[in-house]
């Protein structure tokens, strides 16, 4: 059976400038951030993401590795609005192609069935079509004739997404309470890489969670990264909650270009991801030992 | 802070009495508020009066009982699974009624909380359009906005949900799931049932005039026959307000 494990920097290995790169999780949860991390360390610019957006895009966004966004949303949850991702907005250094959310969740299902498009009524009478020059509607070909939003199947030459367990061939079970769209972003990829908080024996998946939780097979993944905090200052549960403070000091360099810079010198370029969960045990003992 | 009103109600629970009459009628739809004030009106309707109503726990779970604003959702009973994409496969069925925000709203109810200024460069990036397309044009829909002399704007800068207007511009087949049910402010609660769909007063919490509620809307509010007043809080629905659903006062931090 083919050993699908990978580092980080093997999967930048597997990337390329100006390419669409879709990013599983949701906002703030679950997110497969010491991917996003090696992408920032990488040369790879003019990126092309797809994503239910939260820091992932904000910090791509900051370090001017997006060209265009195809987007339901960007959010860090506990704080609404996504502060880099508002300038980038503001500043109209990126192109977006915003779609309601669960119309974004049909062009992930139309790309994972490789059909054209789904339809749906989301988004008549409103910004997404006006703002969407691209998108198309369709006239239903039985008697009632409806006609409806035509969402097109995102093409993405590669995906990224983190589960709580994995394989070392490449299945991945989430233990959370929400999947969120992560088995279609998988099935839509060209290419799709995993990174896991634990690779663990095939057979010891359901100690931890019923068959139900085993919802990415590995036909449709073509690497796995052993990543323990890997979603870190993202949601990972049952694994860890979302790390608020983290979150915070992050989400305030958006008002500092010397805190940004400052932040991603400290966190978001270290060499590897090992180097940053070393670094976030000692911030931890020294939150500890100031309490 | 809100300040009392007759029998010490206060203004953050006479919105919360208005928003959960929205759900008056619903039955068995999924009630699906956000926010602190509207999350506290759809358990409140159910602890009252609409007892069938579903309620999430706001993550990914269908659940009974009277869950704290803020309270562990491990303690409740789950009565459904409910992650986000069965959220929007509900939506689509039209077994749902959402509660949304406004950043601005014009008199046929197009509601804005996406950006301000032009679309492709804002001058402020908000929420975007989230599931607000999806949701009007699904099913019904109520809006609580709790400064409305900042919202009622003549024209709104991005359509994040249509309003009747644009709505009558699609085919019947587009059009028939749509439904503004109510838009609760700080001042009054309004409706679209008018002739041509403008927005109407339907009832003006105590204290607050015509005039008042009229200076704070940039378009004119439609007024038919004798304006009511918001209906008081029952001594019952204050006690689960205060003692079992909100005894922090998260609610009150929306009227700063």
């Amino acid at each position: 059976m083919t050993d699908k494990r990978m580092t980080e920097d093997e999967v930048i290995g597997e990337l390329h400038s100006g390419m669409t790169l879709g990013i599983g999780g949701w906002g703030s949860r679950r997110k497969p951030m010491s991917l996003v991390r090696a992408i920032l360390r990488s040369d790879l610019s003019d990126l092309d993401i797809v994503s239910y957006g939260g820091p992932d895009v904000g910090i791509l966004c900051a370090a001017g590795k997006v060209r265009k966004l195809t987007y339901g949303f960007v959010s860090l949850d506990s704080i609404p609005l996504e502060p880099h991702f508002r300038l980038a907005r503001q500043a109209g250094a990126i192109d977006v192609s915003e779609l309601d959310e669960g119309a974004f969740y049909l062009g992930l299902m139309a790309a994972a069935h490789r059909v054209p498009f789904y339809p749906t009524r989301a988004g008549l009478g409103t910004a997404m079509m006006s703002e969407n020059p691209d998108l198309k509607t369709v006239k239903s070909p039985y008697d009632d004739g409806e006609e409806l939003v035509a969402v097109p199947g995102f093409q993405m030459d590669a995906v990224i997404l983190h589960m709580n367990r994995a394989d070392a061939k490449g299945n991945g079970q989430f233990l959370g309470p929400d999947l969120y769209f992560d088995d279609l972003f998988a099935m839509a990829g060209d290419k799709t890489f995993m990174s896991a908080e634990q690779i663990v024996p095939t057979e010891q998946f359901l100690s931890e969670g019923s068959v139900h939780t085993l919802r990415i097979p590995r036909s449709h993944v073509d690497g796995v990264v052993h990543a323990p905090q890997g979603a870190h200052f993202t949601e990972c549960p049952p694994d860890y909650q979302r790390d608020e403070a983290f979150q915070s000091e992050y989400a305030a360099t958006a008002r500092d270009p010397d805190a940004w810079e400052q932040f991603r010198e400290d966190w978001l370029e270290l060499e590897s991801h090992d180097d940053y969960v070393a670094k976030l045990s000692e911030r931890r003992r020294n939150a500890k030992a100031n309490d | 802070m809100p300040k009392p009103m007759i029998d010490d109600a206060t203004l953050d629970e006479v919105c919360v009495v208005a928003l959960a009459e929205a759900f008056r009628g619903d039955g068995e739809l999924l009630c699906n508020p956000m926010g602190p004030v509207p999350v506290i009106a759809g358990r409140l309707a159910r602890a009252s009066f609409e007892p069938d109503l579903m309620l999430t726990d706001t993550i990914a779970f269908a659940i009974e009982g009277n869950l704290a604003l803020g309270g562990d959702p491990s303690a409740a009973v789950i009565e459904a699974y409910l992650p986000f994409r069965s959220v929007f496969d509900q939506a689509w069925s039209g077994k749902r009624h959402v509660v949304m925000g406004a950043s601005q709203m014009d008199q046929y109810g197009n509601q804005n909380f996406a950006a301000i200024g032009p679309y492709q460069r804002p001058k402020a990036q908000l929420l975007g359009l989230r599931g607000a397309p999806g949701n009007l044009i699904n099913h019904a829909t109520t809006y609580w906005i709790p400064n409305q002399a900042r919202a009622f704007s003549a024209t709104v800068d991005v359509v994040s949900a249509p309003g009747y207007d644009r709505i009558a511009q699609l085919p019947e087949a587009s059009r028939r799931h749509f439904e503004i049910r109510r838009v609760v402010t700080d001042l009054g609660a309004y409706d679209f049932e008018t002739e041509d769909h403008r927005m109407r007063v339907r009832s003006l919490h105590p204290g607050v005039t015509l005039e008042q509620a009229q200076e704070a809307s940039a378009f004119e509010l439609a007024v038919t026959g004798d304006v009511g007043e918001s209906r008081l809080p029952s001594d019952e629905e204050l006690r689960l307000i205060r003692e079992v659903f909100d005894p922090d006062g998260v609610r009150k931090a929306e009227f700063r």
